[in-house]
């Protein structure tokens, strides 16, 4: 593990925190954005350019927008004034361990599994283009069936919401 | 002795860092293309900014700036040097970290999608396989940089501004990607020396630019629109309107930071018609066969001044859109129209090489447009106006 990969981890693990522990809600959403930039340059790191750019073009160009325009219109900008931590939290860090132990020992125990995986692979755009359209081409048009419901759905929503107001 | 001066920079650069020991030789590379790329793009932004207000002065009949210097071409020092003397006030409430850092960003951003142009031959400053993918990162980027500049402001004006400046932007992202993905699907690759060179070809002395195919002149076409929507120029200019929000997501800057915003707002216009020039008119490659002893960064750049130019042209002429009807026009119009070229173009790839793909991209292309034209005027009504009252 060489200094860059924990330079950083140790930004991403900051950014994160700072999404969680902040108390103004919009610096959250810029910390979480911090976070996502620290995975993509992870990704960039590993030589995983396409997963990289495409990390940064989806989650910080799009999701990072999300986050704020629904903080933004819900109007609870501000921290509510009886706190933000739930009363079981002893629960949800057990359950969010338990996920973390089984995730970990997955990882850690793959390089068992797949033995003959040696160095790392050059994956090329190409190689991914040639995948999505030939191997896994059926996930592709199920991810794109979902989406193109997501969207449909939050048209009816909105148009319905139209309609009932007048 | 055209090669040379073709190369000139690279074999400077390449003398310069002769001088050092070997270790410090590539970093030292890095380190000089870098403060070249600092110095000529802002210079390049003085030139455009002084360009602006001529040409605009003169399409509005009147002379501009002539006072600093011969014809006004030092005006733009002396607006740098007022911004540099202004006083820097922050409104008591903003946010005052998240108020500085707004323009850093956007500078930054647009800073980094200039590493991966293809501004003459073997003169990329970073040589990336997804170069394309990159740049367009980067200006996914800008837009948390309006949304941060308008919400630190604390100034409800400055917050609808920004708003509108995300909306409008997150929905030319779409058609200006879609526009390139056709130019990425007939050269093959998503690095922008692969691009720039596949079009460097010449027949009959007239050269292969992608804009002078069919479905490249509607893609290029399309890419002016986002362009000119992503930098939030006139016409597409309402987040930053002079008489409708003051001047929108930046209203609470003054002084330097109102420069970098403009820097970075100029500096990302020329960055965009650097991605516009490779992907479609050939980037550092010259008109015509004959003409290749001109240097190639020499093209480049006058091909980015053009564009820069009918920008201007432009913004000069076009009243401004309001914001329904500007994105009306990205999702009804704009992206519909790109997703067919996406089309054309994959026709234009499986049609052998002859008359024939011509006469069918073109014809296919220009019935839609009319159809499409067609469809939305009849939809208009210029009658009584119904209002909308927001709920």
């Amino acid at each position: 593990m060489s200094l860059l990969f924990y330079l950083i981890a140790a930004l991403t693990v900051v950014g994160g925190l700072a999404a969680i522990l902040l108390k103004n809600t919009v610096h959250c959403a810029l910390a979480l954005t911090v976070a996502f930039a620290g995975l993509a340059v992870m990704f960039l790191e590993l030589d995983a350019q396409f997963a990289g750019f495409a990390q940064i073009l989806v989650y910080i160009g799009a999701v990072a927008i999300l986050v704020v325009f629904a903080i933004l219109l819900t109007r609870n900008a501000e921290t509510p004034k009886d706190g933000v931590y739930s009363r079981n939290w002893f629960a949800g860090l057990v359950i969010a361990a338990g996920v973390f132990a089984v995730l970990g020992w997955a990882v850690v125990h793959s390089t068992r599994v797949l033995p003959h995986e040696t160095a790392m692979p050059a994956v090329t755009v190409l190689d991914i283009g040639n995948a999505l359209m030939g191997r896994y081409v059926l996930p592709l048009e199920i991810v794109a069936l979902l989406l193109t419901a997501a969207l449909i759905g939050a048209v009816i929503v909105a148009m319905h919401e139209k309609e009932g107001a007048k | 002795m055209s090669e040379n001066a073709d190369q000139i920079f690279v074999l400077l650069r390449h003398w310069i860092v002769g001088f050092l020991p070997a270790g410090l030789q590539e970093i030292a590379g890095v380190v000089l293309s870098v403060i070249a790329i600092i110095a000529i793009f802002p210079t390049l932004f003085a030139l455009a900014v002084w360009m602006e207000r001529k040409g605009l002065a003169r399409m509005q009949n009147r002379i501009g700036p002539n006072r600093a210097g011969p014809f006004g071409l030092l005006q733009p020092i002396a607006d740098g040097i007022k911004s540099l003397t202004k006083e820097d006030i922050v409104p008591l409430r903003a946010d005052a970290v998240v108020h500085f850092l707004a323009p850093v960003l956007l500078v930054v951003v647009v800073f980094m999608g200039i590493a991966v142009l293809p501004i003459g031959r073997n003169m990329t400053l970073v040589h990336m396989d997804s170069g394309l993918l990159f740049f367009f990162a980067m200006g996914a980027s800008t837009e948390l940089s309006v949304f941060m500049a308008g919400w630190s402001s604390r100034n409800k004006y400055s917050l609808l501004g920004a708003m509108r400046g995300v909306a409008q932007m997150i929905s030319y992202e779409v058609p200006l990607l879609m526009s390139s993905v056709a130019v990425v699907m007939i050269t093959g690759s998503l690095s922008l020396e692969k691009i720039v060179e596949v079009q460097n070809q010449y027949t009959w002395g007239l050269p292969h630019w992608y804009i002078f195919t069919p479905w490249g002149l509607a893609a290029f076409v399309m890419y002016a629109t986002a362009a000119t929507a992503e930098t939030n120029r006139s016409p597409f200019d309402l987040p930053e309107g002079e008489s409708e929000l003051v001047a929108g997501y930046f209203t609470e800057y003054s002084g330097f930071k109102f420069a970098l915003f403009f820097l970075g707002e100029y500096v990302g216009m020329l960055s965009i018609s650097g991605l516009g020039t490779t992907l479609f008119l050939g980037g550092w490659s010259a008109p015509f066969a004959f003409l290749g002893w001109v240097p190639s960064w020499f093209w480049f750049f006058s091909k980015v001044l053009m564009s820069i130019a009918v920008f201007i042209w432009i913004r000069g002429t076009l009243p401004r859109l309001r914001q329904d009807q500007l994105m009306n026009f990205a999702w009804k119009f704009v992206l519909p129209f790109t997703l067919l070229d996406l089309f054309v173009a994959a026709l234009w790839r499986f049609m052998s090489d002859g008359w024939a793909r011509w006469v069918v991209c073109s014809a296919i292309l220009l019935a839609v447009y009319a159809l499409m034209g067609g469809v939305g005027m009849s939809r208009k009504h210029f009658g009584l106006r119904k209002y909308r009252y927001a709920e």
